[in-house]
């Protein structure tokens, strides 16, 4: 059958579990009173998401003039956010897409919660491409729409407008991806609600979902399909991003490795931001049988397998800077590592190349402290790695009396602030109202790979019928 | 025809026990209506008789509107209705339109395959669903037998489903 396992695999769901044990231990924190940790850190995330409100709103009120950027450092903090939150959000589709397609089960029990990151990573980078539009109220001149000035379209051979087809696609899929995945999840819960409300609104949300074998057969079909055309949206996402910098002229930006090289990027700081979230949803939620030291190490893995990948497009772009005889492209590049910006450069390296190098030990892999602290520091690190980007390529150009430095100012930071109160706002209303793990999927992949089914397998195997709860 | 519909409604607790069951069921000369799963079991729908799905077909055909319309727009704005010179290209500059063209194939495709799932299972807010059991969404996978297609008697029925291991046999109403 489908489920034939390795019996040296480790399982992936501990704790003996029971199929209603699944659905009580995830609906447990979707019906019951939300706890006080719950409370305190969503209030905490509103108090944020309102400082960050605030200063947002000035920006969009008074311009972006209010920001620190000068006349030769045009793009700074907002495409710097704009390019790390998209990076963070592709963990989710590739965990859920292309895990799907290489058939990797381990991935039942995090791509829920790894999608919602996405469609809220996605949405605190559509705040930054709003802001930094200057005037975001006409951003639908954006899109190809007749317009009252005559017949002027958008120009579709150029990058930007190539990213408004690609983020919008991105988004929109992304959401039926994670609602059609939870439709089965919220028909469960409609099934055991008690109270009105909540009959109400899965019910509502559940679309009717009854579970029959001909819709499961078609679902699957759907679901594959969608796994099959998210892996190369997510892929082309990130290509189209990095062609903003790449189609450009600008040294430093103007590279064919751009593409491989951000989406590897992407990849890694989206699985430390994954980590980072779990490692925390865990231990609020007890989960501790789902996302176990397996899915912990496994994660830690492809970060350290994409952090080493991000580090040799690093070097490379060094030594393409030297061997190609641009005077402009190797000044560039010298000037990140030496010139003023050099702790911006070295705080990038250490953060993203030689700390994932950690989890070559298996111990340091296994370490839940570790793991967390590396996946922040890892998060910090990507960020640098687009500030150094755009900041240090554009703020020393072809004219040295235009030379400049950027300094934040508090609504660069404000606006920062933001992303993250509406990131955390969202994740925790996530973690409240809907089920966190994909009960479905892991319940399809508990029999071999739970404590509880090997033998049970046996017993159903012979004629007595004995049930082994 | 009559107004109430009478269901025999076989739970199983397993889910192999339940594929099993419903090639012993029909062989035995019982005509299944639906199984009901808390999740997707492999071969069940191939098992029960069920003819395989067309939804790749009308995923198919969403993308290649997607790509049809997509297409013609770009060419329509660029080529037709207003042409500009960029870069001294041509107006029909081809590899810059794929990654639109891409866009636009994945989002048809996308909405137009989920909208396709939506209708051809009738799933929309609000629906009531027709409930067999209301376990069949947590730990039970749910026989359901129509009594007006199957010339069998009910404790007949009954007990072909108790041989092939259903856990309880009920009688279900609409």
């Amino acid at each position: 059958m489908s489920h034939v396992v390795s019996p040296i695999r480790e399982t992936l769901v501990s704790g003996g579990k029971s199929y209603h044990d699944v659905t009580n231990d995830i609906c447990k924190q979707v019906e019951g009173e939300p706890t006080k940790e719950w409370k305190i850190a969503f209030g905490v995330s509103c108090i944020v998401f309102a400082y960050g409100a605030y200063c947002l709103g000035y920006t969009w009120w008074q311009g972006i003039g209010v920001w620190g950027l000068n006349k030769t450092v045009g793009w700074a903090w907002d495409i710097t956010n704009f390019v790390w939150w998209v990076g963070i959000g592709h963990a989710g589709t590739l965990i859920s897409a292309v895990l799907l397609l290489f058939r990797q089960k381990w991935r039942t029990s995090i791509n829920r919660s790894a999608e919602a990151m996405t469609i809220f990573a996605v949405l605190c980078a559509a705040s930054f491409i709003l802001a930094h539009m200057g005037r975001p109220w006409l951003f639908h001149w954006a899109l190809p729409l007749p317009n009252t000035f005559g017949s002027l379209w958008v120009n579709f051979n150029s990058p930007l407008v190539w990213d408004v087809f690609a983020i919008s696609t991105y988004l929109s899929v992304s959401l039926v991806f994670w609602y059609l995945g939870l439709v089965p999840d919220l028909a469960t819960i409609r099934d055991r609600a008690q109270t009105k409300a909540a009959k109400f609104w899965y019910g509502a949300f559940s679309l009717g979902w009854n579970g029959s074998a001909k819709t499961w057969a078609r679902y699957e079909y759907v679901s594959l399909i969608l796994a099959g055309i998210s892996t190369p949206l997510v892929l082309s996402v990130h290509t189209i991003v990095s062609m903003d910098f790449a189609t450009s002229v600008i040294p430093g930006w103007h590279t064919t490795i751009f593409p491989p090289y951000f989406v590897a990027g992407a990849i890694f700081s989206g699985f430390a931001m994954v980590q980072s979230l779990l490692l925390i949803t865990r231990v609020v939620f007890k989960l501790e049988d789902y996302i176990t030291i397996e899915h912990i190490e496994m994660m830690n893995i492809i970060i350290t397998v994409t952090g080493s990948i991000v580090g040799i497009a690093y070097l490379t772009e060094f030594f393409i800077a030297w061997y190609s005889g641009v005077e402009y492209e190797s000044y560039c590049f010298i000037n990140r590592a030496t010139g003023p910006y050099w702790w911006a450069y070295w705080m990038m390296m250490t953060c993203n190349v030689i700390s994932p190098q950690l989890f070559w030990f298996k111990k340091i892999r296994q370490s839940i402290l570790v793991s967390f602290i590396l996946s922040v520091v890892v998060n910090v690190g990507m960020w640098f790695e687009r500030f150094v980007i755009i900041v240090s390529s554009l703020h020393r150009d072809y004219l040295p009396s235009s030379w400049a430095m950027f300094t934040p100012t508090m609504y660069d930071i404000g606006d920062y602030i933001f992303s993250f109160g509406l990131f955390f706002t969202l994740f925790f209303l996530f973690a409240k109202f809907l089920p966190v793990i994909n009960m479905f999927e892991v319940k399809s992949v508990m029999r071999g790979v739970s404590t509880n089914f090997p033998a049970k397998k046996k017993s159903s195997g012979d004629k007595s019928k004995e049930t082994v709860h | 025809m009559d107004s109430t519909e009478r269901y025999l409604v076989g739970v199983f607790d397993d889910d192999e026990e339940v594929l099993h069951a419903v090639t012993e069921v029909k062989n035995s000369g019982v005509k299944i209506e639906e199984v009901f799963t808390p999740f997707p079991i492999h071969g069940l729908d191939v098992a029960i008789g069920h003819p395989r799905t067309r939804i790749p077909i009308a995923a198919f055909l969403f993308g290649c509107l997607g790509l049809t319309c997509i297409f013609s727009l770009i060419n329509y704005t660029m080529v037709f209705d207003w042409p500009m010179i960029i870069g001294g290209k041509d107006f029909f500059a081809l590899p810059d339109w794929i990654p639109v063209s891409f866009e636009g194939t994945v989002l048809f495709t996308a909405f137009g395959m989920v909208g396709t799932f939506l209708v051809s299972n009738s799933l929309w807010p609000g629906k009531q669903p027709k409930t067999f059991d209301l376990r069949s969404t947590d730990d039970k996978f749910i026989m359901a037998v129509n009594m007006a297609n199957n010339k069998k008697s009910e404790a007949e029925i009954e007990s072909i489903l108790k041989a092939s291991g259903a856990i309880e046999v009920n009688v279900k109403q609409f």
